[in-house]
């Protein structure tokens, strides 16, 4: 091998790695404050992707109808659950966050499809659907059911996956698509060329990491969550209500992994379900990262995709088993060092 | 018996006939409990008889049957979080502090409720009743001493400016000197006019520093009255104060 092979297989890594990065930041951030192993953060990948892609190619995507769908039943639940004590700001807040948000940003996709709008239009209508979309989906599924054990709630979880992987197929079909790129631009570093898409996946990156911790370090709203993650009766002891702590969880969840299906899919080809792939492989960096350190996840994203470079490169066709070949000496070395079996407390 | 001294208009928490139950077990049974403004009223009694899971039923952590009113609103359809901006918080036995955090943090969060001009003058209320923790500001909660925990645990309740603080077993495990500080403090705190529910198994200490005293058995409350007519009471002091048999008064 020469180095300048080597160092297309890094660069290629690294990118890829970029976005595992986010996708696992992304499920350490949910499972710290629910619980909840969301294996449904492929979809938010694939429904980001294909709704800019289906947007950009002048198409009416299926989510803006989703989110609408399920923002109204999320104000069932809420006006259900609240039926005994209905108070009017509490019945405000339902209407203007399960009905009012998703129905202005389903009237503005409808009004602006067809038309040969911007990529900044496109990416903001994409990412607005995707986090409604991700923020009743916890409302829908997994608040009820929030004081459950770990296990219902991976339970619960594959069920949205699985649903949500058929919607996908419904909206989009099952050809692949492509987005356009945020840029053309490219220019050459020694052996190497730089896309102007790649060096996007790289600021957005680190400007979502460094983002993430001025949020959790700095503001109340990211301590609460936080502290809903330390101790949940803490947080509510203190009066951070932990339903809301998970929307937030989720909303969060759903917006990176749309970003990283935006910054993809003008590199690769995203049919409905490549999404649980991508979303599997920044599962793995969080396995690592033992589902709770952000900096040990981040970094072990970008040794998953060096990995699966090398490993595409050298035996393509036992690509994703060598990736996923990468928990078993983690998962060992982690039962070695924690022998005990920590109990559930809730 | 449940004796009310206090006319229940004035009362700040007033609950009666409150049942909880763990399934079909019924570990509270029938209960009436009056604390007025700038009180300080307290349940003793041992191990098990149902005063922390009176408590919690009050916070709401547990569902509770009967009638509970605070400042004159009905909080039985209230859930945790509207009781604690209400004014009520509750001290929990195992202080369920945000470990992996700093001692600042810990304290903002408690004022996650009030406004945020409020909060400057909570913190220097609780620094001020509490030294320690202003030294100790950016050490880790998880890694404070058991005294210094407890502290941390009311200094993060007071910082929501409460109407009443509610502790359980604030004395559970700490070195005798700690005791003595922490029931000094609990004893100043009217002069910020808050009003505190204690549960203690340290019944001496805490009929020391209340202005009334229930005593709970299995429960119930058998006995309520002023503090000092309690401790004055023969089975009280046989069963809690220790002056006949020892281990009952729980240090």
């Amino acid at each position: 091998m020469n180095t300048t092979i080597m160092l297309f297989l890094v660069q290629d890594g690294i990118t890829n790695g970029a976005i595992y990065a986010l996708l696992g930041l992304a499920l350490v951030l949910v499972f710290a404050v629910t619980r909840v192993i969301l294996i449904p953060q492929g979809e938010f990948v694939t429904y980001g992707a294909l709704t800019y892609a289906s947007l950009s190619a002048g198409q009416f995507p299926g989510t803006a109808r989703l989110a609408l769908a399920m923002g109204i039943v999320a104000f069932g639940f809420d006006i259900y659950v609240a039926r005994k004590s209905l108070r009017r700001r509490l019945v405000g807040r339902a209407i203007i966050v399960n009905i009012a948000l998703p129905a202005i940003v389903f009237a503005l996709t409808y009004a602006l499809v067809g038309h040969p709008s911007g990529i900044a239009v496109n990416i903001a209508l994409s990412l607005a659907i995707v986090a409604m979309i991700g923020l009743f989906l916890y409302r829908i599924a997994f608040q009820p059911i929030a004081h459950t054990s770990v296990l219902v709630l991976l339970i619960a979880s594959v069920g949205c996956h699985l649903a949500m992987q058929g919607f996908g197929l419904l909206f989009f079909g099952a050809e692949g698509q492509r987005g356009p790129a945020l840029s053309n631009a490219a220019f050459t570093l020694g052996p190497l060329r730089f896309t102007g898409q790649s060096i996007a996946v790289y600021v957005v990156t680190a400007a979502f990491i460094v983002g993430l911790w001025l949020f959790f370090g700095f503001t109340l709203t990211g301590k609460a969550l936080r502290a809903t993650a330390v101790n949940r009766l803490g947080a509510r002891l203190v009066g951070i209500r932990t339903t809301l702590a998970g929307q937030l969880a989720f909303l969060m969840a759903a917006l990176i992994g749309a970003v990283s299906g935006i910054l993809i899919v003008p590199i690769t080809t995203l049919y409905y379900d490549t999404g649980f792939l991508i979303g599997l492989k920044g599962f793995v960096a969080a396995i690592i990262g033992g589902l709770v350190s952000y900096p040990l996840t981040a970094v072990a994203a970008l040794v998953v995709g060096i990995v699966e470079a090398f490993s595409s490169f050298y035996a393509s066709d036992f690509k994703e088993v060598i990736v996923f070949t990468l928990i078993l000496p983690v998962l060992v070395l982690r039962s070695l060092a924690q022998p005990a079996v920590e109990e559930e407390k809730d | 018996m449940n004796g009310h001294t206090n006319p229940r208009t004035a009362a700040l928490l007033s609950v009666s006939d409150v049942h909880v139950a763990y399934g079909k077990v019924e570990a509270v049974r029938a209960v009436s409990l009056d604390v007025a403004d700038n009180e300080i009223v307290t349940i003793v009694g041992a191990n098990g008889a149902g005063k922390s899971t009176l408590l919690n039923a009050i916070m709401g952590i547990l569902p509770l049957k009967g009638t509970a009113a605070f400042a004159g609103q009905d909080i039985a359809p209230l859930d945790i979080e509207d009781r604690v901006a209400a004014g009520l918080s509750l001290v929990p036995e195992h202080r369920e502090l945000f470990a992996t955090m700093n001692v600042e943090d810990n304290l903002q969060l408690g004022a996650f409720r009030i406004a945020k001009s409020k909060a400057a003058a909570a913190f220097e209320r609780v620094y001020h009743l509490f030294p320690r923790l202003k030294e100790r500001r950016k050490q880790l909660a998880g890694t404070l001493s058991g005294g210094e925990q407890q502290m941390l645990a009311m200094g993060r309740a007071l910082m929501g400016t409460p109407k009443l603080l509610m502790l359980d077993e604030p004395s559970l495990g700490l070195a005798p000197i700690i005791v003595a500080d922490i029931f000094r403090i609990i004893g100043e705190l009217r002069a910020n006019g808050v009003s505190v529910l204690l549960v203690e198994q340290n019944a001496r200490a805490a009929l020391e520093i209340a202005d009334r005293a229930y005593v709970m058995e299995l429960g119930e409350f058998i006995l309520s009255g002023p503090a000092r007519e309690i401790a004055a009471n023969a089975r009280v002091a046989a069963s809690y104060l220790g002056f006949q048999h020892e281990g009952a008064s729980g240090i």
